[in-house]
């Protein structure tokens, strides 16, 4: 093989990494779509595959303790912020050992110890909860970013809309990628939207919007690099739309039938894990030994995972009645200490009331006068 | 002990709780520099500077949402909807998001969070300024639902709001903003969840909350010269209903009435009648008699807007049904 002429800027450990954690995704949701075929997942099941690229990339991007949330095809961030993935499939099969005690299934992932905060299921519902998360950051003067997905079809809600002014007015450390796949489940967002080029709506709020190659998870990666310099800088939200394709329907209940077998086909050539993998090789930054060896160690991974959660017990009745009512001095409960029995010791915690100190002026006074005066108020 | 309005009640409570906990912030229309479309706020912007007092845009969802996702992360927000009837426009983060967090995280999370705000008639303001919607809220499991009448419940209740763990929505109204009580000064907190006996009697139990507290203790002044004993008993409290009371009150009386500004097909009043003809079915004398607004909407028309709700003579006339007092 030829050497490259410019050398790659990332590390051979990125590089694998990245490819471990697509690969997991890619795996665990085979695995889902087939156990679901099997009965032992129902409801909704939304899968990732195909999108692998918009979690991983991003994910690599952030710190740890940067937050995070989803809509309800919400599988592939936990897994690649480091959730346990036996926990996340026991969610699934709707078993006790879940991470929501299997009272939340597929569409509602949470992990609060891996900053992750929720796959939320009304379209557009989980985007002014990140603006909110955002405003805390901001409020305790944290060095933090939010990260948000959702999906194209989102950006038709007017919580998008009513959010993203607020997150741009406040100028608030919130990045919302917008997972364009396309389809509105069955509706192609050309149909419904327009301006289907959805970064362009963060014009209209004065605020930073560009599309990025969602089959590449590192222009993913440089892309919400750049992106939380930003936020992190104070200079406001970005949105960023990452222009991805789903290889299956929009859950396992749509045989996406709306789509040419052409266009899946042609779509599919665009794969982000095999091109990673490329690209990693041809900058001998990894050897097909490399891959094997993870893709031998994620498939025993998943194995485990479907094991664990097939071997689980369905959530104890008592159940029902817990998590309803926070009562007085209730802790909140820290799923792999309850599960795993293991310490969980980066659980979020914050100031007290009499500790916190808030030295943000979100609305300067003589900003607010002056706006008054423009339009001829005297109060 | 001073007399205050019902607005400086509310005033008190959070400027107290803002000062208490730093990580309590108000936001809503209005709140900041113009003091509150109601003056609930007046003062709070100079005191606690704009990130503490933020004055929202007209995006009910937005910034409900926002509070949500502020409260999912450890802040404690007051959201001031206008009215409650604007408020329907952030449903669905309230609904779907704020009550169901903690379930939906399998026990992870918790959403200390207050939505407040008018709701019942507003005064000639017809239909879609006009309604009392607390029925619905309190349908919903992961919520709690309170509509203090008095100053001193209205201070007390949103301190204890405030301090709560859970999402709170608070019934205040336009109507009761400016009545006067006694209130006590500093440290009142009264806690959810419990109802309270306003006055005592023991012919007949009339069941109420909010602005409808008025006309049921009219009532039973006018009543009492009757030779009739009225007991009140404000729910202040209508998620979880105080099941407790309401037995105790009308075990002693075996009579009930429950008076409602809202709708009467589903509305909380059904409940409170469920509870009592389940558990006390055997202690009643009398079936219990429901006063409710009229099942159609809100006219501006002086005289028809006053029809559709309820007042003390409907009341007086419930109460003597109840005591099959007919026409005496």
């Amino acid at each position: 093989m030829e050497a490259p002429a410019v050398a790659s800027p990332y590390s051979k450990d990125l590089l694998l990494t990245m490819y471990r954690k697509m690969y997991l995704i890619r795996r665990f949701e085979e695995r889902a779509g087939q156990q679901y075929t099997l009965g032992k997942i129902a409801g909704f099941c939304h899968l990732y595959i195909g999108q692998e690229a918009v979690a991983v990339g991003p994910i690599e991007a952030i710190r740890k303790e940067d937050y995070m949330l989803s809509a309800y095809r919400d599988h592939g961030q936990p897994l690649a912020r480091g959730s346990d993935a036996g926990m996340v499939m026991a969610e699934l099969f709707g078993r006790g050992t879940g991470y929501s005690k299997g009272k939340g299934g597929s569409m509602h992932i949470f992990d609060i110890e891996h900053q992750f905060y929720g796959g939320y299921g009304i379209v557009g519902g989980q985007i002014p909860l990140a603006a909110g998360m955002a405003f805390a950051s901001r409020y305790r003067n944290e060095d933090r970013v939010t990260v948000c997905y959702f999906g194209d079809a989102a950006a038709n809600q007017g919580a998008l809309h009513e959010t993203f002014n607020m997150a741009s007015k406040w100028k608030l450390p919130v990045i919302y990628i917008c997972e364009n796949n396309r389809y509105g489940m069955g509706t192609a967002i050309s149909r419904t939207s327009a301006v289907p080029e959805i970064y362009k709506r963060a014009a209209a709020y004065d605020m930073r919007g560009e599309p990025v190659d969602g089959m590449d998870v590192l222009k993913m990666y440089e892309a919400v690099k750049d992106a939380a310099a930003w936020c992190r800088a104070g200079k406001g939200p970005v949105l960023l739309e990452a222009n991805t394709y789903r290889f299956r329907g929009h859950s396992m209940a749509d045989p996406a039938t709306y789509r040419s077998k052409q266009e899946v086909e042609e779509e599919r050539k665009g794969d982000p894990i095999p091109k990673l993998r490329d690209y990693a090789i041809k900058n001998g930054l990894g050897a097909d030994a490399d891959f094997e060896r993870i893709e031998e160690e994620v498939k025993a991974q998943v194995d485990a995972a479907v094991k664990f959660a097939d071997e689980s017990p369905e959530p104890s009745l008592e159940e029902l009645w817990r998590d309803t009512i926070v009562e007085p001095g209730e802790p909140d409960v820290r799923p792999r200490e309850r599960v795993l029995g293991t310490k969980v010791t980066n659980w979020p915690s914050y100031p007290s009331g009499q500790e916190l100190k808030v030295t943000w002026d979100l609305e300067p006074r003589e900003q607010a006068e002056l706006a008054d005066k423009k339009a001829g108020l005297t109060r | 002990m001073p007399e205050l309005m019902y607005r400086e009640a509310l005033n008190q409570a959070l400027a107290e709780e803002m000062e208490r906990d730093a990580n309590v912030f108000l936001i809503g229309e209005e709140v900041g520099r113009y003091n509150g479309a109601f003056k609930v706020s007046q003062g709070l912007l100079d005191k606690f500077g704009s990130a503490r007092i933020i004055d929202a845009p007209i995006s009910e969802l937005g910034f409900g949402g926002m509070s949500v996702g502020a409260a999912m992360v450890g802040l404690r927000p007051v959201v001031e909807m206008m009215t409650w009837n604007f408020a329907i426009l952030a449903m669905d983060q309230i609904v779907n998001n704020a009550a169901k967090l903690r379930h939906m995280s399998g026990g992870q999370l918790r959403c200390p969070i207050v939505f407040r705000g008018p709701g019942g008639a507003g005064g000639r303001l017809s239909s879609q300024h006009s309604q009392a919607l607390e029925s619905n809220y309190a349908h919903f499991p992961g919520l709690k639902v309170i509509a203090p009448a008095t100053p001193a419940d209205a201070k007390g209740m949103l301190k204890a709001a405030i301090r709560d763990e859970n999402p709170v929505i608070m019934f205040e109204g336009e109507r009761l903003y400016a009545l006067k009580g006694e209130v006590p000064e500093g440290e009142h907190v009264v806690p959810l969840g419990k109802a309270d006996v306003k006055r005592e009697g023991t012919d007949v139990t009339v069941i109420t909350w909010s602005r409808m507290y008025y006309f049921c203790m009219q009532a039973a002044e006018e009543l009492a010269k009757e030779g009739i004993s009225v007991e009140v008993l404000d729910l202040r409290t209508l998620r979880p209903l105080d099941e407790e009371a309401i037995l105790a009150s009308v075990r002693k009386t075996n009579r009930a009435v429950i008076v409602e500004e809202g709708w009467a097909l589903a509305g909380i009043g059904a409940s409170v009648v469920d509870i009592i003809q389940s558990k006390a079915f055997d202690e009643l004398d009398a079936p219990v008699e429901r006063v409710t607004g009229l099942d159609v909407n809100m006219s501006y028309a002086a005289n028809l807007e006053n029809a559709t709700q309820p007042d003390a003579p409907k009341i007086i006339a419930a109460v003597k049904k109840v005591l099959y007092r007919q026409g005496a």
